[in-house]
């Protein structure tokens, strides 16, 4: 059977057809809530012969990041890294090896000046000269504060490129520092993707909004795109109508947590996290992410919560808002005097109307009548 | 009728003499105004409160329970927050009823989205039950003693066995507490008892039991005036370890303090409540009475009540009297049209 395939057929985008290609053109665009007319818009991104070049460095991590990445069903990673954007260098992923790969990445950025993106996952290391993580020889400090200034645009990826993460946890032997801060005093603005690992739709909605429109996606003060990290994740928590009854799993295995009740109770931080876990399922799987499960959400993507605050202590709810059922403190009146003049005067008008019509009734009847 | 004339007035009689000797020495005991010696009550803390309502379903547990206020032994089992599997009827009461002693209110201010912890004013919490009054307003009036104050914990207890059914303390209470069973054919008067049939098992109020913020603190009303200087003096956005659950517990929690309305309500409105609030927004919004000051409320209630013995003295008097008056009356007209007949 002939392929409808679009693109110049030597690529796997081939293998798709038209209409599943720009049906996840409009689901990316859902993603980041844009509207569906930007579908085409996207399409054409994509499509386009000109992909960025990609560098993508990895520092203090654990490969979390870009495994879960391996993992997406739209796009597939193959796709991601053929047709959408033309990966140069990634330590996990590169074909190539020691000398080979470095040259490549020196030759890509000497080319690409200005033009590639900068993706980090990992934390920096700064103590001590950054000796606690080498690459080819180099701390990877000396590499970031090197290929950032000449980057288009840098993305930190995962909460330890974003916040410090793991690795900065309490004494933080290294000095493992997020790369917004390394790069601040140069002015360079970096996107955080903070989560452990990140929903990869948040970072490939980021990078095809880049590509689709040339810039980056709104960003929150913290530097996170709004259309993912917006909102509370108890906001729109599918146990969140437990906690506005008082229901709650008191301790793990009781008859409440068997039944699915709230978890803040064992400690969820989703009340004081940022993040669309609830509403967009970890990578397409629904049920999977830790509340579904029935493990308390312990704020990976939040600065200062995650690998920060003790994992079963309870969560401080930075917006508690009352549910629609609870009374108010002072009930609403009724309109009173008011709306009992309008029915008064309702009823007068009626009076009025039908003593008029009784008597024009019967003074047709008594004209006919003579 | 069973009951013969004599029976009756006799009853009558005694029960005008309990009327007014059971009024009278519940209120000579204490000094007025005075705190009982071992009184105890709750600090509620709305700048805590998350709303999760997690007090309101615990109080309607634990008074479940023999001894509890919501238990009756038709009814022992059931527990009004849990519906059956069959009828799973959403419990969201509107305001305190005889299935809920406790109730989170919200205050959810003019357009305001911010909440209280960050320091403007937006909406608040408010969990509402008994204050158990230092003069309590509904123990002066009831006649027949089955509300009293306990002369050492301070509770403001209810006995149904006592209880005829006059309702004198609904009316009386300025806050609004006492509900009745008006579905039931032998109906109660449901108010909170701060869980005192829990004592003796070495627990205290369900409410501060089960919330987990410790906007609620159950402790010795002495301390939890204390607390409550203690907070008001603390400076907004600093960090303070607020006591859970009791207020001289171990268990603390590090909050950042949210801005005060500079009031404790319950240190002296309606002479003084072993329940006190403190809270962000003003406590006018927050559903209480304004006209409620620091009036003892038995004073006013006092020059009423006193009157009824008397009144119905005077009633009795009166009855009897014109009973007796009409009945001769009677006799007299009766004997006439017999005679008139014969």
């Amino acid at each position: 059977m002939e392929s409808k395939g679009i693109g110049n057929g030597n690529t796997l985008l081939s293998a798709v057809t038209r209409r599943d290609f720009m049906k996840f053109c409009t689901a990316v665009a859902a993603t980041m809530g844009l509207p569906v007319s930007m579908a085409p818009r996207i399409a054409e991104a994509v499509t386009s012969a000109q992909r960025p070049p990609v560098i993508w460095l990895s520092g203090q991590e654990c490969t979390g990041c870009i495994e879960s990445l391996l993992r997406t069903g739209h796009p597939t990673l193959e796709h991601l890294i053929f047709d959408l954007i033309s990966l140069e260098y990634s330590e996990t992923l590169n074909a190539g090896a020691g000398h080979q790969a470095e040259a490549h990445r020196a030759k890509i950025i000497e080319e690409q000046k200005g033009k590639f993106i900068l993706v980090v996952d990992g934390a920096i290391p700064v103590k001590d000269g950054g000796v606690y993580c080498m690459i080819a020889g180099k701390p990877v400090l000396e590499i970031l504060n090197e290929t950032a200034p000449l980057a288009a645009a840098v993305i930190a990826i995962g909460s330890c490129a974003s916040w410090g993460g793991v690795p900065s946890a309490d004494p933080n032997p290294t000095g493992a520092t997020p790369v917004h801060e390394i790069l601040k005093p140069k002015g360079i603005p970096v996107v955080n993707i903070p989560g452990c690992p990140p929903n990869p739709y948040n970072f490939l909605s980021t990078v095809i909004h880049f590509l689709t429109f040339n810039k980056l996606p709104a960003l929150d003060d913290k530097g996170r795109p709004k259309f993912a990290y917006s909102r509370i994740i108890h906001e729109n928590c599918e146990r969140r109508p437990h906690f506005d009854a008082g229901r709650f799993a008191e301790e793990f295995g009781d008859a409440g947590h068997q039944a699915g009740y709230c978890l803040y109770k064992l400690g969820c931080k989703g009340p004081e996290t940022y993040n669309n876990c609830s509403t967009l399922p970890f990578n397409d799987t629904p049920g999977c992410w830790p509340v579904a499960t029935g493990s308390p959400c312990f704020g990976c993507s939040e600065e200062k919560v995650g690998f920060h605050s003790p994992l079963f202590a309870k969560a401080k709810v930075v917006f508690p808002t009352p549910p629609a059922q609870q009374p108010d403190t002072i009930p609403p009146k009724g309109g009173g005097a008011k709306n009992f003049a309008y029915g008064v005067g309702g009823a007068a008008v009626g009076a009025v109307t039908v003593a008029l019509a009784t008597r024009g009734g019967k003074g047709d009847g008594s004209s006919t009548g003579d | 009728m069973a009951i013969n004339r004599r029976d009756f007035l006799k009853f009558t009689a005694g029960a005008g003499l309990m009327l007014s000797a059971g009024a009278t020495p519940a209120r000579a005991e204490r000094q007025k105004g005075e705190l009982p010696p071992e009184a105890v009550g709750i600090l509620y803390d709305a700048t805590l409160c998350i709303g999760c309502m997690s007090c309101m379903v615990a109080c309607k547990k634990a008074n479940s329970e023999p001894g509890g206020a919501l238990y009756h032994k038709e009814t022992a089992g059931h527990i009004p927050f849990e519906r059956p599997a069959d009828n799973p009827i959403y419990d969201a009461p509107d305001n305190l009823s005889s299935q809920t002693l406790c109730i989170i209110k919200a205050y959810r201010g003019d357009g305001a989205t911010q909440p209280v912890h960050s320091g403007s004013p937006g909406f608040s919490f408010l969990k509402y039950h008994c204050l158990h009054c230092i003069e309590p307003a509904c123990v002066s009036v009831c006649p027949v003693a089955a509300l009293q104050k306990h002369p050492d914990t301070g509770i403001v207890t209810y006995n149904n066995n006592r209880c005829f059914g006059c309702r004198y303390c609904q009316i009386a209470c300025p806050f609004g507490i006492p509900t009745y069973e008006f579905e039931k054919a032998s109906p109660s008067v449901v108010k909170c008892q701060l869980c005192n049939h829990l004592y003796a098992q070495g627990r205290y109020s369900a409410c501060c039991e089960a919330c987990p913020t410790g906007a609620s603190i159950f402790g010795k009303v002495a301390d939890l005036r204390e607390e409550a200087k203690r907070r008001l003096a603390l400076k907004p956005g600093d960090t303070y370890a607020y006591p859970v659950k009791r207020v001289d517990g171990d268990e603390r929690t590090e909050q950042v303090v949210a801005t005060y309305v500079d009031h404790v309500y319950g240190m002296d409105e309606a002479g003084g409540t072993q329940y006190l609030f403190l809270a962000g927004v003003d406590f006018d919004k927050l559903g209480f009475n304004p006209k409620i000051n620091s009036d003892v409320y038995p004073d006013y209630t006092w020059e009423y009540v006193s009157h009824v013995p008397a009144l119905i003295g005077t009633l009795l008097a009166a009855g009897t009297a014109l009973r007796v008056v009409t009945q001769k009356m009677d006799k007299n007209k009766n004997q006439a049209e017999k005679e008139d007949k014969a």
